[in-house]
This record gives C-alpha cells, sequence and structure tokens, in this order.
C-alpha cells in the first residue's frame, strides 16, 4: 500500500513540474507569474533528490551507516566535531551561498527567465549537486582531505601542483569580480558608501566583544552589531540628504578602487578576529534572514514576470549586458547556483570533517546544492519583475546602451529618462542608469517585492530603505569574501612561495605576510581597476572570465572524483561525474575560444584590442594591454585546465586497461560507536 | 530561558560556526584526559582556524 502511495505521489509531483516547464517554455509574449518557476524548480529539484542523490549514495559510493566518520574517529572538539545532519546542512549552505547565485541569474536574464531558470534548475540536479555530493564523499573517506591533496593523491603529484595552481587563478578573478560589484554599487551613492564604511568599526567592536570582553559570545556582538547596522542603514539616509556629509561619501569609481584595493590588504594582514571574523558572522546572519525573508516575500507575493522567456539576445549574440550567444555564456554566466567548481574546496574542507554519519552527505552534499539553486532561481525572478527597459538602463553602461539601442527599441525594451529618474528618487539614488554589476539591479527587484509585502500589509513601502539595506546586505557578504579570500589566497601563496624558500612558508613571518597579501591584491586590484575603466562596463568582461574560470575548477573536481570512482572498481557509474565533465568541457573551451579569438570586438579578447588599434581615444593604450593580459589569463586558465584532464585521461586509461592496480587511499573501515538511529 | 530557545540559539550558534567551548570540555571528558586548552586559549585557537577557511562566491 506504502510503495503505490509513494509511486501516485512521485508521479504527481513529476507531473506538475512538467506542467510548470510545459507553461513557461510555451509563454510568448504574455506576462507569467512567478509560480510557475518556483513550481518547475522545486519539483525537479523533489525528484532529483529523491532518486539521482540515492542512486548516488547508494551505488556509486554505497555509504555506509555503520561506517565511523573522520568526525567521530578524529574527534578533537575543535575543527572535527560530529554534527547534526540538520545543523550542518545550515553550516555548509552558509559556506557556499554568496553572491554568486545571486548576481550571475541577474546578468543571464539579459537572454529572457527561460535559459537561465532551465540552466540553474536541470544543471543543479545533474552536475553542481553531483560534484557537491561525490567531492564530499571522496573526501568523508579520506579523512577531510582537500581537492588538492586528493589530486596529488590519487591522480599525481603534477595534478595536486595544478590543481593548487587553478584555484590561486581563480581565486584572484573571483575576487576582482566581486570587487568590481561592491564599486559599481557604491559609486556616487553616500547612502550605501556610509552604510559599508561603518560596518568597519562595528567589526572592530564586535572583534573586540567576541574576543576581550566576552570572549566566545558571537550571539551578543552579532546582535549588537546587527543593532549598530540598521542604525547606520537609517543614518546614510540622513547622509544622502545632506550636501555637506554626502559629498564626504560620494566617491569616483577609480577613488573606491583604491579604498578597496586598501581594505582588502590589511584585512588580509590584521589578526582575523579584528576585522575579518565578525564581518563573517554579521553577514552569515544576515544571509540567513534576508534568504528566508526574500523566499516568504516572493511566496506570499508571486510576483509576475515582465521580463519575457526569451530576448533577441539569446540568439544574437549581442546583448548589452555582456556580449555572446546563450551558448555558451549562459552557462558561464549562471556558475553559483547551477555548478560552482569553489563549492568543492567548501565540500573537501570544512564540512567532511563535522559529518556525523556517512549517509548525511545526501542531505547536505546534494542537498545544500539544490537549496542554493534554489536561491538562484529567487534571484532570477526578483530580475524578471523590472521592466525590461529598466533591467537594460540599469545593467548597461552608456556605450553598450549606444550599441544595443535598435534591438532595445524593436523589441520595446526602453523606458523614458524621468521613469529611470523617478525610479532613482524613489529609491533614494541619484541615478540608476548604467549601474552595471547585476547588484543593482538586484536591489531594486528585492525593494518592489519587499515593499509590496509592506505594502499588502497596510505599511509604507520604504523603498529607499529596503533598496539600501538590499545593497548593504549584497556589500557586506561580498566583503567578506574579499577578506577571507585574499587571505586564502595569501595562504597559497605563501605556501608555494614555500616550496622554494622554507621561510616564506611560514605564515606568521611577517615580511612574508605582508609581500604575499602585496602580491594577491595587486593581482585582483589589476583586474578590478582594468574593469572599472572599461567603458563597456567591466562586467562585459570581466564576469565572463569569472564564470570560465570557476566552470575550469569545477573540471578539476569532476576529474578527480571520476579518477576515484574509477579506481574504486565502479567505472560502469562514471558516467555521473563524466556526463557533466564533458558538458563543462564543451562549454568552458567553447567560451574560452569566443573570449580569446571571436571576430566580434565586443566578445573577443584580440578583436578588440585590433578594433582600437589606430585609435587617437588617450586610454587605447592601455584598453589593448588589458585585453591582452585577458587573453593570456583566458590561456593560461585553458591550458592548466586542459594539463590536469590530460593527467586525469591518462590515469583512466591506464587503471582500466590493467596497466596499474587501481588503488584508492580510503581510510580503512572503523564501525562507528553510535548506536542506531542515534 | 526556556529550553527551546536554548536549543534554538545553539543550532543557530553551530550554524554560523561559533565556537562552543562546552563541546570541547565533553570531548575531552569523552576522551578520558584533561583539557589543554583554557577557553580564552580555545577561542583564540578557533577564531584563527576559522578566518583560514575559503567562503565560496
Amino acid at each position: 500500500m506504502r510503495r503505490i502511495a509513494s509511486i501516485v505521489i512521485w508521479a504527481v509531483i513529476s507531473a506538475l513540474g512538467a506542467l510548470a516547464f510545459a507553461t513557461l517554455a510555451w509563454s510568448r509574449g504574455e506576462t507569467v507569474n512567478a509560480a510557475w518557476l518556483l513550481i518547475a524548480a522545486v519539483c525537479t529539484y523533489a525528484v532529483g533528490y529523491r532518486f539521482y542523490s540515492k542512486f548516488i549514495v547508494t551505488r556509486v559510493f554505497a555509504l555506509d551507516p555503520t561506517r565511523a566518520t573522520p568526525a567521530e574517529r578524529l574527534e578533537n572538539g575543535r575543527d572535527f566535531v560530529p554534527t547534526g545532519k540538520w545543523v550542518l546542512f545550515g553550516h555548509h549552505f552558509a559556506a557556499i551561498a554568496g553572491a554568486g547565485p545571486l548576481v550571475g541569474p541577474v546578468l543571464a536574464a539579459q537572454f529572457g527567465f527561460l535559459p537561465g531558470t532551465l540552466w540553474l534548475v536541470i544543471g543543479v540536479v545533474l552536475g553542481g549537486a553531483v560534484q557537491d555530493l561525490t567531492i564530499l564523499c571522496c573526501s568523508l573517506r579520506r579523512n577531510g582531505k582537500s581537492l588538492g591533496q586528493m589530486a596529488k593523491e590519487e591522480i599525481s603529484p603534477a595534478a595536486g601542483l595544478t590543481a593548487m595552481l587553478a584555484v590561486l587563478f581563480i581565486m584572484i578573478i573571483l575576487i576582482a569580480v566581486l570587487a568590481l560589484i561592491v564599486v559599481n554599487a557604491l559609486k556616487a551613492s553616500p547612502w550605501g558608501l556610509f552604510t559599508i564604511a561603518c560596518t568597519i568599526p562595528i567589526a572592530l567592536l564586535m572583534g573586540w566583544w567576541m574576543r576581550s570582553w566576552r570572549p566566545g559570545r558571537v550571539g551578543e556582538a552579532s546582535l549588537a552589531g546587527g543593532f549598530l547596522l540598521l542604525l547606520a542603514l537609517v543614518g546614510g539616509g540622513w547622509v544622502s540628504r545632506h550636501a555637506g556629509p554626502a559629498a564626504l561619501f560620494t566617491f569616483s569609481g577609480p577613488a573606491l578602487t583604491a579604498l578597496i584595493v586598501a581594505y582588502g590588504f590589511f584585512a588580509s594582514v590584521l589578526p582575523v578576529w579584528m576585522l575579518l571574523l565578525p564581518r563573517d558572522y554579521l553577514s552569515t546572519f544576515l544571509k540567513i534572514a534576508t534568504i528566508f525573508a526574500l523566499a516568504v516575500a516572493i511566496l506570499i507575493l508571486l510576483p509576475p514576470l515582465r521580463m519575457p522567456a526569451m530576448t533577441p539576445f539569446a540568439a544574437l549574440g549581442e546583448g548589452p549586458v555582456f556580449a555572446g550567444k546563450f551558448f555558451p555564456f549562459v552557462f558561464i554566466t549562471i556558475a553559483c547556483g547551477a555548478i560552482s567548481g569553489f563549492h568543492a574546496l567548501v565540500s573537501s574542507g570544512t564540512t567532511p570533517k563535522m559529518l556525523r554519519r556517512e549517509p548525511d552527505a545526501r542531505l547536505i552534499g546534494y542537498g545544500g546544492m539544490l537549496m542554493e539553486s534554489f536561491v538562484g532561481v529567487m534571484a532570477m525572478i526578483a530580475a524578471c519583475t523590472l521592466h525590461p527597459g529598466v533591467y537594460f538602463a540599469m545593467n548597461t553602461s552608456p556605450a553598450a546602451l549606444q550599441q544595443a539601442a535598435p534591438v532595445l527599441q524593436s523589441a520595446g525594451y526602453v523606458v523614458s529618462p524621468d521613469t529611470m529618474a523617478a525610479l532613482a528618487a524613489e529609491v533614494g539614488e541619484k541615478t540608476l542608469i548604467g549601474r552595471a554589476g547585476g547588484a543593482p539591479a538586484l536591489a531594486v527587484g528585492m525593494t518592489q517585492i519587499f515593499s509590496g509585502v509592506t505594502h499588502a500589509f497596510g505599511g509604507h513601502t520604504l523603498a529607499a530603505l529596503w533598496y539600501h539595506f538590499a545593497i548593504m546586505f549584497e556589500a557586506l557578504f561580498i566583503l567578506t569574501t574579499i577578506d577571507a579570500g585574499t587571505r586564502v589566497g595569501r595562504f597559497m601563496l605563501q605556501e608555494l612561495l614555500g616550496h622554494v624558500w622554507p621561510r616564506m612558508g611560514q605564515t606568521s613571518w611577517y615580511p612574508s605576510v605582508i609581500l604575499s597579501s602585496v602580491a594577491i591584491v595587486a593581482g585582483w586590484g589589476y583586474f578590478l581597476y582594468q574593469g572599472i575603466l572599461d567603458p563597456l562596463g567591466g562586467i562585459n568582461s570581466l564576469w565572463p572570465l569569472f564564470g570560465i574560470a570557476n566552470q575550469m575548477l569545477a573540471i578539476v573536481a569532476l576529474a578527480v572524483a571520476t579518477t576515484i570512482i574509477i579506481k574504486m572498481n565502479r567505472a560502469r557509474y562514471a558516467w555521473v561525474t563524466l556526463a557533466p565533465l564533458a558538458w563543462l568541457v564543451a562549454v568552458t573551451m567553447t567560451a574560452g575560444f569566443e573570449k580569446m579569438f571571436s571576430a566580434d570586438p565586443r566578445l573577443g579578447f584580440l578583436a578588440h584590442a585590433a578594433s582600437l588599434a589606430g585609435s587617437t581615444d588617450p586610454q587605447a593604450g592601455r584598453l589593448i594591454f588589458n585585453d591582452h593580459v585577458n587573453l593570456v589569463a583566458t590561456l593560461v586558465f585553458t591550458s592548466v585546465v586542459l594539463l590536469l584532464l590530460a593527467i586525469s585521461v591518462k590515469e583512466w586509461v591506464l587503471v582500466l586497461s590493467r596497466r596499474k592496480a587501481a588503488m584508492v587511499s580510503e581510510v580503512p573501515y572503523v564501525a562507528t560507536s553510535y548506536a542506531a538511529g542515534d | 530561558m526556556p529550553r527551546v530557545i536554548e536549543r534554538f540559539l545553539w543550532i543557530l550558534r553551530r550554524i554560523v560556526g561559533a565556537p562552543d567551548y562546552q563541546a570541547y570540555l565533553d570531548h575531552c571528558r569523552r576522551a578520558g584526559h584533561p583539557p589543554h586548552l583554557d577557553e580564552k586559549a580555545y577561542i583564540r585557537e578557533f577564531f584563527d582556524a576559522k578566518g583560514g577557511r575559503t567562503r565560496c562566491c
């Protein structure tokens, strides 16, 4: 009887999901309600989790509830701590969810809501969640080893070094693009900048509170910090309305770039408890609360989507937000939310050291990624509730807007300057035109949703406050990633330099700390600066570079997972990781090739450089140099990943042809001491 | 404080990765050795370790 009920329930869920997809796919010209997007996503997640993740944990990895996990065997009360699955789910989710699943879908909305949503939903079930789960399972059976260590041990030392270099390069591009989003959101915005500037003294106060005054009282300090943050948010409104204070907090893009680079350096060299950790706690609390509030607000309002299913830019490839057709660019624009290589670092970092039981990996690895995809779908909804004209006016630089004007006009995606001025005044900004980067557009979308809820319950719309709250929310956790990324990048560089001169490898030796911090900050600062000066807005060149790099890290992770599956004598299931791996190779190599060699100057670095040759523009020389740097960076990413792939394929062939023994470095079985159901 | 609120706050602390000295003491008790770190030293070590971890984009 239960079996029949189960079949009926899953048949209904599948049919509902199919109906939602059909409604989305057939909508042409008419407005679609966001509910269909949510239903399609949730039904697909449910089916994927119930059937596919179960297949992976039972057939491929054979997770065993009687086997002791590293958290149990190596428990030390610090990093190895057995943790209940729901608590660890929250912890893992907080570590993997950042700005990526919010910004990527907003940028991909230039193709319409359908391509991005399909990739978010299908990509996560067959790719992203599979990557997170398989790497978690691999690390779990290896005492929580990192991706680099696993690549070194399971493939070869060269593969380990290649993986480490790939991570370092990607970190630099990642920080640059995230910093660009913050700079674009805060330039000429005294309200936003005042609020974010206040987070520095607030973080210092929290750091002193948690470490010296009331040691370990994170909750108290965060509560006080949150209260002060809200005061700063309200104070920002006052600052923006008064000419004198407003002038003090109004900065140009290059000036903000200098400030953020200096901030990144200090955050890297100062003790973690001073700036990095308090900000991390504050942003984690804020992230969880805001994402929860956004989900509830969307469910209450179920807003209609004003963006069409597909815009002309999907096929034309001349989008003003970023150039290129939907294949391959939608698949690299949305990384976090569909598949993100960066997650492999978390899945082989703290999470495997905290799993209480092996089967819990399914909920945390696969389920956590589904949750992140859901956040991406919410961001897509927030962006697509905007009028397309508002969306394109906000996300496009004036130069790109001019180039795309004929297509925008013929599609009816135009708004009058008066409409934009009224919208800017409503949210307390001077202008919203050309605020590229995704964050301001998302903030306006979130403002409309939150205002709708406050209005529905009889309150004021509070649009300006909601807008700056959304900007603060995004900027706060982007800055946390910049802090942490610069620091982790510094550690990695120190480790690499330590092979040349052991003293440089000492993470507490200050000359090494300062030198490696300067090198990392200079690396991402350079890319950030070129993005700020780019007449097309920077996002056009940097976001695809970041997407390519992030997806290439996913290739590294999936190659490691495939090697381990083959060596476990389960080669018949290797398609589980090989299929997303093959897809990502096709996507990233095509995108990389187009970015390097496309004849379209808006797309290809070489073509863009050639188009500037002989130009009288005083910036032309610098722009040509930047194009060549971007070309070399793409070439380096591509070469590093192809090298690792070649090493992996050689290993697979050797093992499958039995010329090499299939030896895996799993820790031996130890029975758990937990009782069943404990 | 009611147990349910205490439990909720404990869960929240674990989710955000706050230090838990009591968990360390419990571990020492189970392992049968005295704690090597006092609360301040434990918190300092915990914060240093947490600061070196990657956050995703």
